[in-house]
């Protein structure tokens, strides 16, 4: 599954993590986020991401 | 205050606030603050971000002391908020510089702030990069939410010199340049309240880049930040090493009761809950929320382990200057903290059910159920009170 980055601070998705923090269990894929993610370093919203080059 | 030349040819030029007494709008700054900003004069006369822009005659007199203004090369803007970057407009068109340095992400904000930038002669640098100026070199490393999206530190290898914008700041308006010249504690007290009010949500980046700076093995002998006393020799370490201890967010054997009330019961309840931490070894603080700014709270409560939270039903809901304290801390986002909630009621009494719901959302460990009590608190409200301090102290001894 792929990593995402987040355009705003450079955080990155990782689907084998998830982000358990915020009760996303590892094995999430980026697009089956809830639409109310938010990047768990600066609150970005899902579409301010890019695919991992 | 006129420039300090704190390394051969590199001069002190920013200014100082005497009278801030609200950092931004947000967080108290009772002890004032300065804007730090420095010139290098190499082969490349530079500049190093810039003040707020109240201040743009106190910061030209200063450059004027030292040299013409067109006679400045490159300006460098580590951050755009307008207390560092709210001059860079004038002095670009003022100096008319070769070049102007930021971060990726500075070059958004900058376009955002100035909107008139497709004149400027802005270069773009990353984490990476590098510009010679003569003898010195300045290396740029991009600390991205160290607090904002743009902030990034500069480094000159050669005067083995970290200006770091706003990381290691602290609200302190002195006359004194050098943290090695001012009362220790009182520095560290700074230090902490800047942290627990502006840096506090990022801790997971600072450990990162702590220890992405100590990978680096930089050569640094001095560290400016952009607001307060610069540190010096030891005090290198010593500030880094305050910086991680602020970061791991480790519990403290310190509690806070903040509360707001109307007719005294919570009041009386808050003191009841504090005598039950204090009974338990606890050193405990008591803050109304009336009588403490939010910011005032907030530093009080990153310096401890357990938080208890009071306020009476009001409308179905809790007071809203009690509220307002909450959405404050909750967006600072603090860690390991052990809670208690507490509140009287007329009526219907949701206060604890609310203010557990707040404690819960922070991630807050809830040792022991909220203590509600109609009216006026009797010797069974305060034994019940003093009984949810108890286990709140009882846990956070716990976790020590």
């Amino acid at each position: 599954m792929k990593k995402y980055v987040c355009t705003i601070c450079g955080y990155v998705y990782d689907p084998e993590t998830g982000d358990p923090d915020n009760d996303i269990p590892a094995g999430t894929s980026f697009d089956d986020l809830p639409d109310d993610w938010t990047c768990p370093v600066c609150g970005a919203g899902k579409d301010s991401f890019e695919p991992e080059d | 205050m006129r420039p300090v030349e704190i390394k051969p040819d590199v001069h002190w030029v920013g200014a100082v606030d005497w009278n801030c007494r609200n950092f931004h709008g947000y967080s108290r700054s009772p002890w004032g603050t300065t804007y730090n900003a420095f010139l290098v004069k190499d082969e490349k006369t530079v500049l190093f971000d810039t003040v707020k822009h109240d201040f743009l005659e106190h910061m030209l007199c200063n450059i004027a002391q030292l040299t013409e203004l067109d006679k400045i090369d490159y300006i460098v803007a580590n951050h755009m908020e307008p207390d560092h970057a709210g001059c860079l407009g004038e002095l670009i068109k003022l100096a008319k510089p070769e070049k102007v340095f930021c971060s990726p992400m500075g070059k958004k904000a900058m376009d955002s702030y100035f909107h008139d930038t497709q004149d400027w002669p802005v270069e773009v640098v990353a984490s990476g990069d590098s510009v010679s100026i003569g003898k010195r070199t300045v290396q740029f490393i991009e600390t991205r939410m160290l607090h904002w999206p743009d902030n990034m530190f500069s480094y000159i290898p050669e005067d083995k010199l970290a200006i770091t914008s706003d990381a290691f700041g602290q609200n302190w308006a002195t006359s004194e340049r050098f943290a090695d010249e001012v009362d220790r504690s009182f520095l560290r007290r700074r230090l902490a309240e800047y942290y627990a009010n502006i840096v506090l949500p990022y801790s997971p980046v600072v450990l990162k880049t702590l220890d992405a700076l100590a990978g680096m093995n930089l050569d640094v002998d001095m560290l400016s930040p952009d607001h307060g006393l610069i540190y010096r020799g030891d005090d290198v370490a010593w500030v880094l090493d305050q910086y991680r201890e602020f970061a791991e967010q480790k519990p403290k054997n310190r509690a806070v009761v903040f509360y707001d009330t109307m007719w005294h019961s919570t009041e009386k309840m808050a003191l009841a809950v504090a005598d039950g931490l204090i009974d338990q070894g606890v050193s405990v603080k008591v803050m109304s929320v009336k009588a403490n700014y939010h910011s005032d709270v907030m530093t009080e409560v990153f310096d401890a382990g357990a938080v208890a939270v009071g306020s009476p039903t009001h409308n179905n809901g809790i007071l809203p200057e009690l509220a307002e304290t909450l959405t404050y801390i909750k967006g600072l986002r603090p860690q390991n903290k052990i809670g208690g909630v507490f509140g009287s009621f007329g009526w219907s009494g949701e206060c604890v059910n609310i203010l557990t719901q707040w404690l819960e959302d922070m991630k807050f460990e809830i040792p022991e159920k909220g203590i509600k009590w109609k009216n006026a608190p009797t010797h069974e409200t305060f034994q019940q009170c003093f009984d949810l301090g108890k286990a709140m102290g009882q846990a956070l001894k716990a976790k020590l």
